[in-house]
């Protein structure tokens, strides 16, 4: 075991030194860069918001119930079903049919599908049929159809919350999705996520639609921006998927803030023809069922373009033209859980972690001399090594560095000396009864290596489970404690065991004092 | 060092001490509970900082008590003026919540406040956090005995599991007795402790199977105490260096850290403990004998 070729001891030292390199790259000139690869700080380290967003597609479900009726009840007419006691509820319709077979073959027929289309991906229908007592049917969609209504609401989601932030403008943020509901944001540096948490939080539905008393769809009873209750008709002359900008502005007379918005060709069209038969009526603008305003349309408007003037402030205006011109988001986002680290308190942080990762180091490395004398100067060097190697590592990964994480690194320099104690001792003991003490140290570390292995890959167990169920900071420690434990069994098995081969191999026989 | 110590001669009272404080741990958990931190009940968690170093908690509960946020708790620190507000959580919609809070605080205090950290978890969210570090737990528990189990006998496989739910649930228990907050990094602790421990029952477990074979006509109870003769003072030297560092972290590691640091320290001295006590004399109670490995080497050795 102390017996190395050139050639191994190349390669351990080139290892060392490749992986070292990449430790240096910290501490680099940030403007230019040689490789651009450094570790991450964790938002606990740099302050930065964390915010977890939950989808809420009941609403989404309860929409595209809704938009089968017609679909359905034109299919029934069309194939002479007789149908009654047709209810719509939140989640599936209901009714009662005279020939419920025929209606199952319509309903899961493949071709030209349009009520019930077939989803190839999943060989799954997007309604399922349930056949009540009495002749009466569930409508309802099946387990793949809410899954690709979930899906796509999800990604469309990510899409828009990715839109809005980036209009925002924070500096780097990651948006990820988690699991099959959540949204995950990251924004480093933002002190206060109210503003953020304002914008996620509205779905900025923006609709079009006549004020009127008596309609044919129907009215819904909103409060308008003044306080007077109007009757607005159910009907959506034009929504928010027709704009292609908004922007605020100031009004020219008032001086007060409003957004002013330009539409497609066809929104222009449809608000063109609106705004032309309806001369003197008023127009509502509800944004997630709120009028915003409710103005006159005192002339056609054909140009295409708008303004929506109400009472709010500047930065009101400036966030709403900036929700428009992100879009709506499919359903509302709640925010499920959220972590806010001020920068004082990440500087703060930083500076005890490394002030207690620099006393428990010095700490440690004179007990090691104390306990060792020259041995302890190699399990030293073997720690700072180590050390290095540990920053290297994280460096390549280029992994985030949290508190917890530098805890981790705390707990590499008290535990790695154990690798070097255990051969240290096991040559000690094989010293009492051997000889040659080149021979005792051969014997020892090859007698250790099985017991150094069992002892830290029980450790490493440890450090991937909390790695794979760990979240944020917890996940920090794991990476460290985990890559930690692998670079420990590099310097003791292979650069201590060198160092230790040269000061034996040199010594003459007395000279080893362990 | 030649140490002698007669080991085996303390086992009885040893693990009559164990089994002890293994039940009253186990009762203090069931019947006084554990006092979990918000990322497992869910609520919200405020630290601020007030350049007036005269305001104190009972001021800042006076300015909340206006909004009836339920159960709110206020404490100290770390540095004067640095406080801790931790509010239940409510059913609903929490969002307005922590702005009006902000906002009730810097209109109420006579100070400049900064808040340095603000958390809320829903109780959806908690209640997953919770139910995953269980299972990281209870894996990790599981990861160990059939890594044990594949390296070694069953029986030792057996005394390394015992000797770790001794751990877990002891130094769970004392942050019960004591009061202290259950939270991620608290879990965090708790594996960590499930792997150092292991690493120190594995030494001892590796020199009584090489002792077995060695010292054939030793019982298991002599070899039990030779082997942790043998490796005493490796034990020592590595609780006292992971030691140094856990001090370290726990005494200049700031507030965030301490909860942890503490978990560690006592999970290392418990572990220890354990690996001498618990985890050598379940063989002993399995008389485990070179006759036991016989079977295993031969598999291994063609």
């Amino acid at each position: 075991m102390l017996n190395f070729s050139k050639i191994n001891i190349l390669l351990i030292y080139l290892i060392f030194l490749f992986i070292s390199f990449f430790s240096i790259l910290n501490f680099q000139n940030e403007k230019d860069p040689l490789i651009n690869k450094k570790v991450n700080l964790g938002l606990d380290l740099q302050g930065g918001s964390y915010l977890l967003l939950e989808i809420d597609s009941d609403p989404l479900i309860q929409e595209k119930i809704q938009s089968k009726v017609i679909p359905l009840k034109k299919l029934l007419k069309k194939n002479n079903l007789n149908y009654s006691n047709f209810t719509i509820n939140k989640k599936d319709l209901i009714f009662s049919l005279n020939d419920v077979e025929k209606f199952k073959l319509l309903l899961f027929s493949k071709k030209d599908n349009f009520l019930n289309p077939y989803i190839d991906k999943y060989n799954s229908f997007e309604l399922d049929l349930e056949i009540l007592e009495n002749n009466n049917v569930r409508v309802l969609f099946s387990k793949y159809g809410l899954l690709t209504i979930n899906n796509s609401a999800l990604k469309q989601s990510i899409e828009i919350v990715r839109r809005r932030i980036d209009d925002v403008g924070t500096k780097e943020p990651t948006i990820l999705q988690r699991g099959d509901k959540r949204i995950l944001v990251e924004l480093p540096g933002l002190k206060n996520p109210e503003r953020i948490k304002n914008l996620l939080g509205q779905t900025a539905q923006l609709n079009f639609r006549l004020v009127a008393d008596n309609e044919e769809f129907g009215v819904d009873q909103l409060i308008s921006e003044n306080g007077e209750e109007l009757n607005v008709s159910k009907r959506i002359v034009m929504s928010g998927e027709n704009l292609i900008d908004a922007q605020p502005n100031f009004n020219n007379q008032s001086n007060q803030p409003t957004v002013s918005f330009t539409l497609d060709r066809l929104g222009a069209q449809k608000f063109g023809r609106t705004t032309t038969d309806n001369v003197g009526k008023r127009l509502a603008i509800v944004l997630d069922g709120k009028i915003v305003s409710a103005p006159s349309i005192n002339e056609p408007i054909t140009s295409g373009s708008g303004m929506i003037s109400g009472n709010f402030s500047f930065q009101e205006a400036t966030d709403l033209a900036l929700l428009l011109r992100s879009g709506a988001l499919p359903t509302p986002l709640d925010v499920v859980e959220e972590r806010t680290v001020g920068p004082d308190l990440g500087e703060d942080s930083i500076k005890s972690g490394l002030t207690s990762l620099i006393i428990g180091f010095i700490l440690v490395i004179l007990f090691m001399i104390y306990k060792y004398k020259i041995f302890g100067l190699v399990a030293n060097l073997a720690l700072i090594a180590n050390l290095i190697m540990l920053v290297g590592v994280l460096t390549i990964l280029e992994a985030t560095l949290t508190l917890p994480g530098i805890a981790g690194i705390i707990l590499t320099v008290g535990m790695a000396v154990d690798a070097n104690v255990l051969i240290f001792e096991r040559i000690k003991e094989e010293l009492k009864t051997e000889k040659s003490i080149v021979h005792a140290f051969d014997i020892g570390y090859s007698k250790a290596k099985i017991t150094v292995l069992d002892a830290n890959i029980t450790t490493l167990i440890a450090a991937v489970i909390l790695f794979a169920f760990g979240s944020g900071p917890v996940k920090g420690f794991a990476i460290t404690l985990g890559i930690g434990i692998i670079t420990t069994l590099y310097s003791a098995y292979f650069l201590a065991r060198h160092l230790t081969s040269m000061i034996v191999l040199k010594k003459k026989e007395g000279e080893i004092n362990l | 060092m030649n140490r002698n110590i007669n080991f085996s001669a303390k086992f009885k009272l040893a693990n009559i001490l164990s089994l002890f404080i293994f039940i009253v741990s186990i009762l203090f958990i069931l019947f006084k509970g554990l006092n979990y931190g918000i990322d497992f009940k869910g609520g919200t968690l405020i630290e601020l900082r007030s350049d007036n170093t005269n305001v104190n908690t009972s001021e800042i509960r006076t300015s909340l008590n206006s909004m009836s946020l339920g159960d709110v708790n206020v404490k100290e620190f770390g540095k004067k003026g640095d406080f801790l507000i931790k509010v239940e959580a409510k059913a609903g919609n929490n969002n307005e919540l922590i702005p009006e809070i902000k906002k009730t605080l810097i209109n109420n205090l006579n100070a400049e406040i900064s808040f340095r950290r603000v958390e809320n978890v829903g109780p959806k969210v908690s209640s997953e956090l919770l139910q995953s570090g269980i299972i990281a737990i209870s894996l990790s528990l599981a990861a160990m005995l059939f890594y044990i189990w594949i390296r070694f006998e069953w029986q030792f496989s057996i005394g390394s599991i015992v000797a770790l739910f001794h751990d877990v649930i002891i130094t769970i228990g004392i942050f019960s007795i004591l009061s202290l907050e259950i939270n991620l990094s608290i879990i965090a602790a708790v594996l960590t402790i499930v792997g150092y421990s292991m690493n120190d029952t594995v030494v001892i477990y590796d020199r009584i199977r090489e002792n077995l074979n060695k010292y054939t006509q030793l019982n298991i109870s002599e070899t039990a105490n030779l082997s942790i003769n043998e490796t005493l003072s490796r034990t020592i030297i590595t609780s006292v260096t992971t030691m140094l560092a856990l001090l370290s972290i726990y005494i200049l590691g700031g507030e965030i850290l301490r909860g942890f640091s503490f978990a560690m320290i006592l999970g290392v001295l418990i572990g220890t403990y354990s690996s001498i006590f618990v985890a050598a004399p379940v063989l002993k109670f399995f008389k485990v004998s070179y006759k036991t490995l016989e079977k295993k080497e031969e598999k291994i050795v063609p």
